[in-house]
């Protein structure tokens, strides 16, 4: 790979322009999944299980069938078998039984919300009406809504058929056990001055995209089939929804639709499947929309976890032992991200000595999809508390505390590997420098915390094509859904190498049969990975533009040369051309130029980023207001400034969100009792202050931008943020989440309690 | 959501006359925030919607120094927070219809709805109960007035029978040196339902209390008027002693449940804490008047 060229002079990368989808979005002309629509189109609804566990004993569908409108009814009896096995689909590890067991239950409904059977009508209403008249007998079984209620023993087992890698032919809801190691951790311990133990909770919450999951399928008489949807992976959705329906992957089409939001929760399918069976069945397109409380109840949020840390610290700020155990809510099929926050849990940190076991257990809960950063944010909330802690107990600066620790260049990471350049240390000192941690903080029950995140980042495979038009002015096609601005930075990216300025270069997101594989846009791979291939892609253009000028001069191709996008005859006075000038002599000298390429992208740049935030919580009532938050990341090359901040800014409100007050709120019987955004609270505007955003850009040596993922680590700090921000302002550590006023109330009035027996115990 | 049958009457008399040809299938609404997600989410059923806000008598919003407030079921909050005459003589009733949702669901939520709705959550209905408002109510057997706190028998349900409607809120004009106040709690500072709500009306004499009323709401199946409370500070001084009595007897009035919005026992503690507040904002009010 090519040695990083951040330092060289870019014209286009760094700059602000306008995105070249903002147009269509600020004029409502932008098509997001639910727009779609097509003469005689059917519209389908989903019945779902008022159940968290219970046996399906019988579903009788000849009454809704009879209802006037109604087209068709599916239920898992129209699903092939799908196979018992593990399959790698981009970032995810599939089961396809399982994921055929989510998207309509066979046996037995696993959580509140699980779909049984799938509607097709002449209207919205009608399928709504018909959901009424399915009649579905059940056995209720005791819900299992925790890991200590799914491990204890004599637990109900949700899967009869689940085993695990330890306990033989033993039925279970344990999942997967994971292990990592190095050191000797009692030793670490023995030389360790200062030991913090403590046990966190964590709830389950959701990844709150505004547009709600949806699907319009048309299958055709010749057994071809398209899928609009808005998804984060169009290919994905193609080979996922071929498994389910035991189709061949070339068989199934996927548009991807414009998209409100995915934050990894829109990674899998769901309603994907069940409008292709629909079509099949009635020979018309069908249109599929969930409501709020249907994406709540029964799409992938990420777990809620238990994690026990102890750590240990000499008396000059040295970590020395680290020993952890966790244990993630995978929901109603095994896949929760535990292995990755176990991997990340104390990655920022040189520990010589440490033992990690990570559980993944299935609950009555739905099935988890990814969200930024899967698995982290639980594992650092409690990994960042701990470390507050010990640079406390030391009496050293936190940020300080996490300089003299952190990884650098060389240091192994948890599975052994050494890093290469990354920028840790840099967001911690960019963090100490800012206006806002030297501000001073005043004013009672105020509190500044601060904490750090890693993620990995990922790279996996894109395609991207560059087509200069007959004007001279070019097309960057890719693969990957645009969620976060990515399509400006292709546009960047191109307009760069091929020296145009980047009003000239369109990107757009193409379909499956339109662009070779492209993995999901998920592990903040895009600018990176799909940035990759769009720069070899306008390398490849440029090549060929070369050899073209070359062919008008009659010289051979090393004696032509190209300068921001303006071609050079080396040597004589051959006066230089530009492409727009080369582009009309196309046709003559071979045709059209397409430029291609295709990565596997390895030289994968982790993501760093610390946060500092200051809160003021109101000790009458526990509730907490963010006055201020500014975070530092490491952006290896910020394409796009503007939308690298965003990416911070977003995850940070994600991250404020989660820390105050969202939570999956089931009741005894397991049902889910917050299904809208009135009781599942994400932050609103008047939650958070304007998020500051300080970027660092140390390069990525395996990208040839320099080139990190950008989208997720930015929710890693800010729970343990909070939480470290409201131990200074009164006091309390808390170790739950959501860190909700009766929560923290309830704390407050216990440390009130403790403090003022203590003071009279003094006094007497 | 099923298909469903829409009127919108412009008369009293039209529009009782459809409510009681329909009789328990059909309901009156008025900015439809709270009717049209319930019909949605199927949590209440019916077959025909009568809007009643296009009905003149339902739209008045007068003050008069001697008769006070009339005040119509269908008047938007907007136009109440943005009255001066409002938020001069009772900027407790004002700042709770401020705080319903935002400024796009104030534009169509009225105060009459917040009502009728029979949530005990409603935020202006303690701050109607304070100021000792009546509910106008008309029907097929003619007319009758209730006392607000009397207008909510249990969650989701008042004394309306079917084809009545209430036509305005009908509200004493303040006494001298008095005044009003409203504080609510919730989890985030904007778009959500109260936890604990209080509202006190207090006139003063002196630096002593001459009456008061205090009501609350969310802490118990209906809003409540919670006379024990206000007795506790009649004849006082509102010092803090007066104000920790006035939120011990106010916690005292809660029957609370635990829900996914609080516990009982946060419940009792924030009642406590808001009745002191909000005591201690309505006498400061009341000494400028
Ligand atoms: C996003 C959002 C935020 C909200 N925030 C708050 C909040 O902060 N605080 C709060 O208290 N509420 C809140 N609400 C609930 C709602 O907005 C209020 O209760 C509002 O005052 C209802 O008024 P409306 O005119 O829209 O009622 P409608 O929906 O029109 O009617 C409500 C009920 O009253 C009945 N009704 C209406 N008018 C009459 C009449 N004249 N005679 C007889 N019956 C009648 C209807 O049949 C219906 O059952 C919120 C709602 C939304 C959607």
């Amino acid at each position: 790979m090519a040695a990083s060229t951040t330092t060289g002079d870019f014209k286009v990368i760094g700059t602000r322009p306008i995105r070249p989808d903002g147009v269509d979005k600020v004029t409502g002309r932008a098509k997001f999944g639910a727009d779609y629509a097509f003469p005689g189109m059917l519209h389908g609804k989903v019945l779902r299980s008022p159940h968290a566990h219970a046996i399906i004993k019988s579903i009788k569908i000849d009454k809704a069938l009879k209802l006037p409108g109604v087209k068709a009814i599916v239920t898992s009896k129209d699903l092939p078998d799908a196979e018992n096995m593990l399959e790698q689909s981009g970032e995810l590890t599939v089961n396809p039984m399982h994921l055929s067991m989510n998207i309509l239950a066979h046996d037995k409904v696993l959580y509140d919300g699980h779909a049984i059977a799938a509607v097709a009508a002449t209207s919205p209403h009608i399928a709504e009406e018909a959901l009424r008249l399915i009649e579905v007998e059940y056995e209720v079984l005791p819900p299992v809504m925790t890991v200590e209620a799914a491990t204890k023993p004599g637990a109900p087992i949700l899967l009869k058929d689940l085993r695990n890698n330890e306990e033989g032919d033993k039925p279970t809801n344990v999942a997967q056990h994971y292990q990592f190691k190095r050191g000797d951790v009692a030793a670490g311990f023995k030389a360790a001055d200062y030991v913090v133990e403590r046990e966190f909770n964590t709830a389950m919450v959701h990844q709150g995209y505004i547009e709600p999951h949806n699907a319009v399928g048309i299958y055709n008489s010749d057994g071809q089939a398209t899928i609009y949807c808005s998804t984060q992976g169009a290919f994905d959705v193609r080979s996922l929804s071929a498994h389910v329906l035991g189709m061949p992957v070339g068989k199934i089409k996927v548009v991807p639709a414009e998209i409100g939001g995915g934050f990894g929760g829109k990674t899998t399918i769901y309603l994907e499947p069940l409008s292709v069976l629909l079509s099949k069945k009635t020979g018309a397109p069908v249109k599929l929309v969930m409501s709020r409380a249907e994406v709540l109840r029964a799409s992938g949020p990420t777990p809620g976890a238990k994690i026990k840390v102890k750590m240990g610290a000499t008396r000059d700020g040295k970590l020395v032992a680290a020993e952890i155990w966790m244990a993630y809510q995978a929901g109603a099929f095994p896949g929760s991200p535990v292995a990755a926050g176990a991997l990340c849990i104390i990655a920022p940190y040189t520990v010589e000595n440490f033992q990690i076991d990570a559980y993944d257990v299935v609950v009555n809960r739905p099935k988890t999809a990814s969200y930024r950063a899967p698995g982290t944010t639980q594992a650092a909330f409690a990994s960042e508390t701990v470390i507050d802690e010990l640079a406390e107990k030391c009496g050293i600066d936190p940020i300080d505390f996490r300089i003299k620790n952190a990884v650098k260049e060389g240091a192994p990471q948890i599975m052994g590997p050494p890093f290469k350049r990354i920028g840790f240390i840099q967001t911690c000192e960019a963090i100490k420098n800012s206006a806002h941690y030297k501000s001073k903080l005043t004013g009672k029950f105020r509190g500044r915390g601060v904490a750090s995140g890693f993620w990995f980042n990922a790279g996996m495979q894109s395609s991207a094509m560059v087509n200069i038009h007959t004007d001279g002015t070019a097309s960057v096609v890719t693969g990957s859904p645009d969620i976060g601005g990515s399509r400006a930075s292709m546009a960047m990216i191109a307009a760069e190498v091929l020296g145009l300025p980047v009003t000239d270069v369109r990107p757009i997101t193409a379909d499956t049969d339109s662009i070779g594989h492209t993995d999901v846009t998920a592990g903040s791979r895009v600018t990176f990975a799909t940035g990759m291939a769009v720069y070899e892609a306008a390398k490849d253009a440029v090549r060929q533009l070369i050899e073209r000028a070359a062919k008008v001069w009659e010289k051979k191709p090393d004696e032509v040369e190209f300068r921001d996008g303006i071609l050079h005859a080396k040597g004589d006075g051959v006066p230089p051309i530009s492409i727009k000038q080369l582009a009309p002599r196309f046709p003559r000298t071979g045709g059209p130029i397409t430029g291609r390429a295709s990565v596997n992208a390895r030289g994968v740049g982790p993501g760093f980023a610390t946060t500092v935030v200051d809160v003021e919580v109101d000790p009458d009532t526990g509730k907490v207001q963010i006055l201020r938050c500014t975070i530092a990341q490491d952006a290896g090359k910020a394409i796009h400034p503007s939308y690298v901040e965003g990416q911070m800014q977003g995850g940070t409100a994600q991250g404020i969100g989660w820390a105050l007050n969202e939570e999956y709120f089931y009741d005894d019987k397991g049902t889910l009792r917050n299904t809208g955004f009135l009781d599942y609270r994400i932050p609103t505007c008047l939650d958070l202050p304007m998020i500051e955003t300080i970027i660092v850009e140390e390069p990525n040596p395996g990208h040839p931008l320099g080139v990190r993922g950008v989208g997720e680590v930015s929710i890693v700090p800010p729970v343990a943020a909070v939480a470290n921000a409201i131990y200074r302002a009164v006091g309390v550590r808390m170790t739950q989440t959501p860190m909700s006023p009766p929560k923290l109330l309830k704390a407050i009035l216990k440390h009130r309690g403790a403090t003022t027996t203590q003071h009279s115990a003094a006094a007497d | 959501m099923h298909a469903i049958n829409y009127d919108a009457p412009t008369t009293l008399d039209q529009a009782v006359s459809i409510l009681k040809t329909h009789g328990e299938n059909a309901r009156p609404f008025c900015g439809g925030t709270d009717i049209i997600i319930q019909l949605r989410a199927g949590v209440r059923r019916t077959e025909h919607l009568v809007d009643v806000k296009k009905i003149k008598e339902l739209q008045v919003l007068s003050f008069d120094a001697k008769k006070g407030l009339r005040l119509g079921a269908a008047v938007p909050c907007i136009e109440i927070s943005e009255s001066d005459v409002m938020r001069r003589h009772y900027p407790g009733l004002t700042e709770a219809a401020h705080l319903i949702g935002s400024l796009q669901i104030q534009n169509r939520a009225s105060v009459g709805g917040n009502l009728c709705n029979g949530s005990p959550a409603a935020d202006t209905t303690p701050a109607l109960i304070v100021l000792g408002a009546r509910a106008r109510i008309v029907g097929p057997n003619g007319e009758r007035e209730v006392p607000v706190e009397a207008f909510v028998v249990s969650p989701g349900r008042t004394v309306l029978k079917p084809g009545e409607l209430l036509v305005e809120l009908l509200v004493p004009a303040p006494a001298p040196h008095s005044s009003d106040a409203y504080l609510r709690f919730i989890p985030r500072n904007e778009m959500d339902i109260a936890v604990v709500g209080v509202g006190a009306a207090v006139t003063l004499d002196g630096d002593k209390v001459k009456a008061a009323r205090i009501a609350l709401a969310a802490v118990g199946p209906t809003p409540i008027l919670a006379s024990k409370a206000a007795d506790a500070i009649i004849g006082m001084k509102l010092d803090d002693a007066a104000l920790e009595a006035a939120g011990r007897a106010a916690s005292a009035a809660c029957s609370p449940i635990d829900d996914m919005r609080g516990t009982a026992e946060f419940r009792l503690h924030i009642t406590a804490v808001l009745t002191r507040r909000v005591l201690s904002i309505a006498a400061e009010r009341a000494k400028k008047n």
